[in-house]
């Protein structure tokens, strides 16, 4: 295996986790969001209708407007293209100011 | 397809205490960038940009672990692997950073409590399992299923104790914990799983770039094993 093509391999994996196999992920609850409803009850449309719980008390997010808010692109209809696109934005951006931070922090060699 | 939150929302814990953990996050993050320039040369600063855009990636991908509940990779555990702790602990916090400001996952107010139990505590645990049982086994999937276990489950304690300190509920404080602890040993079995396949991927065809072959290992001239 030459060398160079790990990185894009793993950036292609990356991609495509986060671009498509993104779709297929469970839409529960997480462990973390099933504890703090734990204690409530819900209707059909997920709105608390009774009990005590964590989630009672969540309040909206101070950036719920932005373009890419839970994992979706504003404007787009289709569910699949809006969570693929966000994704692959998301891998391309964590990995553009990730690897920039740590380039740029790194220890030179020869200074 | 609606991707849930996945992180501590705002509200949940109090704003004092969010803003302690914050204050705390903040100085252990300054921590781990004095002591990650060490580690971090050209070949560590390139992974470990990977490893954050890989890590984003596979925290998207909830898999269900009881029914009606989900869980997914923290990432602690295979950042340690890959680059040590110093630096792991940043690539998990530049995920959560990027997850706040653009994806609005996890509370702008609760970022240095998700910082601090996902980036740190699950980190440092997954840290101190991984150079304790490198000296057991030799096996590197071994390592990343046992520690990423322990690292999630540590990880959901985190939260525990953030809500005894400032909670805005009066729940049964052990009811959370035992419902944390118990849904994230069967997060942190999937995750395990998944941090095992990908280090094993990377130390069979890049053994140069995992970090733990190179630095956690004893010494001794020992044969790498698989």
């Amino acid at each position: 295996m030459k060398k160079k093509w790990f990185w894009f391999a793993g950036l292609f994996v990356a991609l495509v986790l986060a671009g498509v196999v993104s779709n297929f992920a469970s839409s529960s609850p997480d462990g973390l969001d099933a504890a703090a409803r734990q204690g409530c009850t819900f209707n059909a449309d997920d709105e608390i209708t009774g009990g005590t719980c964590m989630a009672q008390q969540e309040k909206d997010h101070q950036l719920g407007g932005s373009p890419l808010a839970d994992y979706g692109i504003k404007g787009i209809d289709n569910p699949y293209v809006s969570t693929g696109l966000a994704g692959v934005a998301g891998v391309l951006i964590t990995f553009a100011i990730g690897g920039g931070l740590f380039w740029v922090a790194r220890r030179r060699t020869h200074v | 397809m609606d991707v849930r939150a996945m992180h501590i929302a705002n509200g949940i814990v109090n704003g004092p205490v969010s803003a302690i953990f914050a204050v705390f996050a903040v100085a252990a993050l300054a921590y781990c960038v004095r002591r990650g320039r060490a580690d971090l040369d050209e070949r560590l600063a390139p992974m470990a940009g990977l490893v954050a855009a890989f890590i984003f990636a596979v925290q998207m991908l909830n898999f269900q672990v009881l029914p009606g509940v989900s869980g997914h990779l923290l990432g602690g555990t295979l950042a340690v692997i890959l680059v040590g702790p110093w630096v792991g602990a940043l690539c998990v916090s530049t995920v959560l950073i990027v997850q706040c400001l653009l994806f609005a996952d996890g509370g702008l107010t609760a970022l240095g409590l998700n910082i601090t139990n996902m980036a740190l505590l699950g980190t440092a645990a997954g840290y101190l399992l991984v150079v304790g049982l490198l000296k057991v086994f030799k096996n590197l999937g071994a390592t990343a299923l046992i520690a990423s276990v322990v690292s999630v489950v540590v990880a959901s304690q985190g939260f525990v104790l953030e809500y005894a300190l400032g909670g805005t509920t009066s729940l049964s404080l052990s009811t959370i914990a035992g419902t944390m602890a118990g849904v994230h040993v069967l997060i942190g079995i999937g995750e395990g799983l998944i941090a095992a396949t990908t280090v094993a991927t990377v130390a069979r065809v890049r053994p140069d770039l995992v970090y733990a072959l190179r630095r956690f290992r004893t010494p001794a001239p020992v044969e790498v094993a698989a």
